[in-house]
């Protein structure tokens, strides 16, 4: 092998590993550093400590963006989880029209957040949507969650679990299927009813299905940004904030770009905490490799 | 694990939630083709008295977005201009990773590996600030060309990942015989691998037009104006109209934004499928 062959292969990747040392890496750093000053509109490299975490974690808007983030996290996350599971579950009994209902059940994964938030925000229009059609049923019923600060949330976590739900049935459907049928037989034998099968043998096997769900669920959810603009402009008033929002905010129409900085920094810690558990496994299962 | 002679019951319950899956879709199609005055008069659930698609054609061509009133078709054209290029880059950037990865490794090259995958995590919101100074200094702002570079950049880890597992999948033996024929680095990659890898291909290329396609973070940071894709001027449109509320033309806007990655995703359903588990499961 020649020089140039040797080199060939750290030539054709240079590039990717460049633009993600730099995009990546690089500009994380740049973020964390400019939390650190007191850059305004325009980065302005000089020393200030923390002045701009204290001052974000003494902020009303990125409290109520945190506060929000935890409870939309939660109940996104559970919420489509079980709605998946129970899913795959139906599905795992082969009715007819299997592969029509996989499909529809996850088509709104390949719609954009954006025609999601569209669709559902006509939908719980508090004049228009589905209020209208309660009241024309005779239903007393009130769906104003759009316009209510404590339960605005609530409405983005709907919109949210549409979208995600077809994502943790496929998971769950395929890991099911992968499951030994001698495994199926053998509980059955047993004369347990079908619904102990699931709950005792077959779902606690899925156990790793039921881990990278929920990372990715939950790393998802904190970024969340598409959504909540489309549906409410964070609003009413800051109710619906979450931290990528807030973000934005600061970063780019508030000309405060170390307090943008310091939430970024935030969201960065958010995300770390939700991949740390999968980092782990995959540590101990080189190790396990090594051994 | 079939439940015995509960199929009326089993079938009840997945067309329940049949129909709340399919609801939305239902609600926008016939709010796309009501007149206003059924949209003021009736429920949402109603289906259409007549078929009104005047709503359809607003949508795409006179309704009005910030101050241009020219519908979504020039940002419709955007995105197609954006996705082309975004879309076949990053999946010829992704195959020849994975194939160095996979075939190639080097000291070190595992954990370069990792690290690609690593910054998969990294929330993008977290880079737009530096990205969009970065662009400043390139003289890309709020051009096509910087918006497809940023896609490219942040499109690395997944395309890198999808091809490189499968590409360690390769038997050695096949690769070791090419080589010993004389065929160098890009022979090998041409002539053996990416013919191969054509599913790989089309995993990737299909999760990258989902991906780049309904984009909106990256759109709405790092464009302006007549320059948008898609996302962001159905956002704008829904968003920010004044006046009258033209819910018809909102839905159809939202269908038309929808349709591509739907047309897609109903072509090639089971490689979408794909795209989406080798993402979450292998990642």
């Amino acid at each position: 092998m020649g020089r140039l062959s040797r080199l060939l292969p750290k030539l054709a990747l240079a590039p990717s590993a460049a633009a993600v040392l730099v995009c990546v890496y690089g500009f994380s750093l740049w973020t964390a550093g400019i939390s650190l000053t007191p850059s305004t509109l325009l980065p302005r490299y000089e020393w200030n400590g923390l002045t701009a975490h204290a001052a974000l974690w003494a902020n009303p808007r990125w409290l109520t963006a945190v506060e929000n983030l935890a409870v939309f996290a939660a109940l996104f996350v559970v919420l489509a989880l079980a709605a998946g599971v129970v899913l795959a579950v139906l599905l795992d009994q082969k009715p007819p029209g299997l592969a029509f209902f996989r499909t529809l059940f996850l088509y709104p994964m390949a719609l954009s957040l954006i025609v999601t938030g569209v669709a559902w925000k006509w939908i719980l229009n508090p004049q228009l949507g589905l209020e209208r059609s309660f009241a024309l049923w005779g239903l007393d019923v009130h769906v104003d969650w759009l316009t209510r600060p404590d339960r605005v949330v609530y409405a983005i976590v709907l919109a949210a679990v549409w979208q995600s739900a077809g994502f943790v049935m496929a998971l769950f459907f395929a890991g099911l299927r992968s499951l030994p049928l001698e495994v199926r037989h053998a509980a059955r034998l047993d004369g347990a009813s079908a619904f102990a099968v699931y709950r005792r043998v077959l779902l606690p096997q899925l156990w790793p299905v039921l881990f990278s769900s929920v990372i990715v669920l939950a790393h998802n959810a904190a970024k969340t940004f598409d959504l909540v603009v489309a549906m409410t402009s964070g609003g009413p008033g800051y109710s619906s904030e979450l931290p990528a929002t807030f973000l934005f905010v600061y970063s780019f129409q508030r000309n405060q770009l170390a307090v943008g900085a310091a939430s970024a920094c935030a969201l960065f810690a958010a995300c770390a905490l939700t991949v740390l558990p999968y980092l782990k496994a995959q540590a101990r299962q080189e190790g396990a490799h090594a051994r | 694990m079939p439940v015995d002679g509960k199929k009326p019951a089993l079938l009840a319950v997945l067309a329940a939630f049949a129909a709340l899956f399919a609801l939305p879709l239902y609600v926008m199609v016939a709010t796309s083709l009501k007149g206003p005055d059924e949209i003021l008069g009736g429920g949402i659930f109603a289906w259409p008295h007549g078929l009104d698609f005047s709503a359809w054609a607003r949508a795409w061509g006179t309704a009005c977005i910030g101050v241009s009133c020219e519908g979504l078709a020039p940002y419709f054209a955007n995105s197609l201009r954006l996705v082309l290029p975004a879309v076949v880059g990053s999946t010829m950037i992704g195959a020849v990773n994975g194939y160095v990865f996979a075939l190639w490794r080097f000291r070190g090259s595992e954990t370069l590996f990792r690290l690609f995958l690593l910054g998969a995590f990294v929330p993008l919101p977290v880079v737009v600030l530096p990205m969009a100074r970065l662009l400043g200094e390139l003289e890309l702002v709020q051009t096509v060309s910087g918006l497809v570079l940023v896609h490219l950049v942040y499109g690395i880890a997944f395309t890198t990942l999808f091809f490189r597992n499968f590409f360690v999948t390769v038997p050695q033996d096949l690769a070791r015989a090419a080589a010993l024929d004389g065929a160098g680095f890009f022979a090998l990659f041409f002539r053996v691998l990416l013919p191969l890898a054509l599913p790989t291909v089309m995993v990737t290329l299909i999760w990258q037009f989902t991906a780049i396609w309904n984009d909106f973070l990256f759109g709405a940071v790092f464009s302006a104006g007549a320059g948008q894709p898609v996302t962001v001027a159905l956002n704008n449109l829904v968003n920010t109209s004044t006046g009258v509320k033209d819910h018809a033309a909102d839905m159809a806007a939202a269908l038309i934004v929808g349709l591509p990655p739907l047309v897609v995703y109903a072509l090639a359903g089971k490689r979408f499928m794909q795209g989406m588990m080798d993402g979450a499961v292998k990642a």
